[in-house]
């Protein structure tokens, strides 16, 4: 592969990370618990489409194959999705969404961080914005951790519970392969199995705040990157591409 | 006077600041109390080697949806004023920070009813920890924050508990 195919394929993770996991907090809105969360969530599904916007329309002109971001996002098959599992993964009740918006906002943080000092000026230009709007999502989720984990019996009860079945879908955050590895060389991005101690070391101390013990470290769920897919995903195409599959080429 | 419209007579910095004008006037859609220019968002406008007048404007948020909204704004406000010629580009680095708010923009907000970001988004406190808001309405610090995300995506929810009003607050970024 050349230089430019791994680009595109790293361009097209890391968007569909953002896309699927705004898909997700978007069918929230109108259900939340509160109005209050009802717009956070809203909110922060915003900002990741915003950001997934951004990274599509560059992966688009790097392809060079006359795809728009509009393209990528709603007319691939879903072996073609790149997201990380835990993008993808069911809200469940509230304490599910919290537990994966917090293991993803707590590695997001020093991911755009580190990210605004690649070579690659157009993704320097995207973390830019990126890192300060995820610096807020990360405090809203270790909020709600912490209010749902030293809570009631039955808040704690759901928050270890939501910890517990997530936390097997964050090692594929730091996996490097030949992609990653290309980036890496090149000077696109850091190493992301640098970021683990930091990201360890935040989970950790929003956990003891919480009142709550780590959740078992062991096997990892991998396959997000190379197109395997739990069943979910299908389901959230389904939804996602309806409109672009009934009226192709559709726009406002 | 006609100064606020295009001609192609004027000088290339004329013309750019003809147009600077133009652009610098539109309002804000979602908060009309303040212009592009008082938000800081419109970064420059000029008019380059083919006589095309140039706008650059930084989105607040990544997803904002007003950001294409201000942008065909931005861009019928210059045709309007007769540069024919007008392109609108989005520039994302330097991203986007509330520092950029001029205080006129900050007085015009308050004077709405949006308390105006408190401290300089490069303090760590005002990004992490609780920031002390006033009341845009009666002006007590008294204020409690009752969500990190409001009606729009720039702005959080707070409360005053002197005058027991609810409101806005544009959040450091």
């Amino acid at each position: 592969m050349t230089d430019k195919t791994y680009l595109f394929q790293y361009l097209l993770r890391l968007a569909d990370d953002h896309l699927i996991l705004s898909q997700r907090l978007g069918e929230w809105c109108g259900e939340a618990p509160t109005l209050e969360e009802d717009l956070a969530l809203a909110n922060i599904a915003l900002d990741l489409i915003g950001q997934s916007r951004s990274i599509y329309s560059y992966a688009a002109d790097v392809e060079n194959k006359g795809r728009d971001e509009d393209h990528l996002a709603f007319v691939r098959v879903e072996r073609d999705y790149r997201n990380a599992l835990i993008a993808e993964q069911p809200n469940g009740d509230f304490a599910h969404t919290i537990a994966r918006q917090f293991f993803v906002s707590a590695f997001m943080v020093p991911f755009w961080r580190e990210m605004e000092s690649s070579n690659d000026l157009m993704l320097a230009a995207i973390a830019a914005k990126a890192s300060k709007e995820v610096a807020y999502h990360l405090r809203h989720a270790s909020e709600w951790v912490i209010r749902l984990g030293d809570g009631t019996e039955e808040s704690r009860e759901r928050m270890i519970e939501a910890l517990d079945d997530l936390f097997i879908f964050t090692g594929e955050m730091f996996e490097v392969d030949e992609t990653v590895e290309a980036m890496i060389r090149s000077g696109v991005c850091t190493d992301p199995s640098s970021l683990m101690g930091e990201w360890l070391q935040t989970v950790q101390s929003v956990i003891a705040q919480a009142t709550l013990e780590m959740p078992d470290t062991g096997f990892m769920q991998t396959g997000g990157r190379m197109g395997r897919h739990t069943e979910h995903l299908g389901h959230i195409l389904s939804e996602l591409q309806y409109m672009q599959r009934t009226y192709p080429g559709q726009v406002w | 006077m006609d100064h606020m419209s295009a001609d192609n007579q004027q000088s290339p910095d004329t013309r750019a600041a003809t147009a600077w004008l133009a652009a610098a006037a539109v309002p804000d859609p979602e908060i009309p109390v303040v212009t592009v220019a008082d938000l800081g968002i419109l970064r420059s406008v000029d008019v380059d080697a083919d006589g095309v007048v140039v706008a650059r404007v930084s989105p607040t948020y990544s997803g904002c949806p007003a950001t294409s909204l201000i942008q065909q704004m931005v861009l019928e406000a210059l045709v309007q004023a007769g540069f024919d010629k007008a392109r609108v580009d989005t520039v994302l680095s330097p991203a986007w920070t509330t520092d950029w708010i001029t205080a006129d923009g900050r007085r015009k907000l308050q004077a709405f009813g949006i308390a105006p970001p408190v401290a300089s988004s490069n303090s760590k406190r005002a990004l992490f920890g609780e920031t002390l808001v006033n009341c845009p309405h009666c002006g007590a610090g008294e204020t409690e924050r009752i969500s990190e995300f409001g009606s729009t995506p720039c702005k959080a929810l707070y409360r005053c508990t002197i005058c027991k009003e609810p409101f806005d607050y544009f959040k450091c970024l």
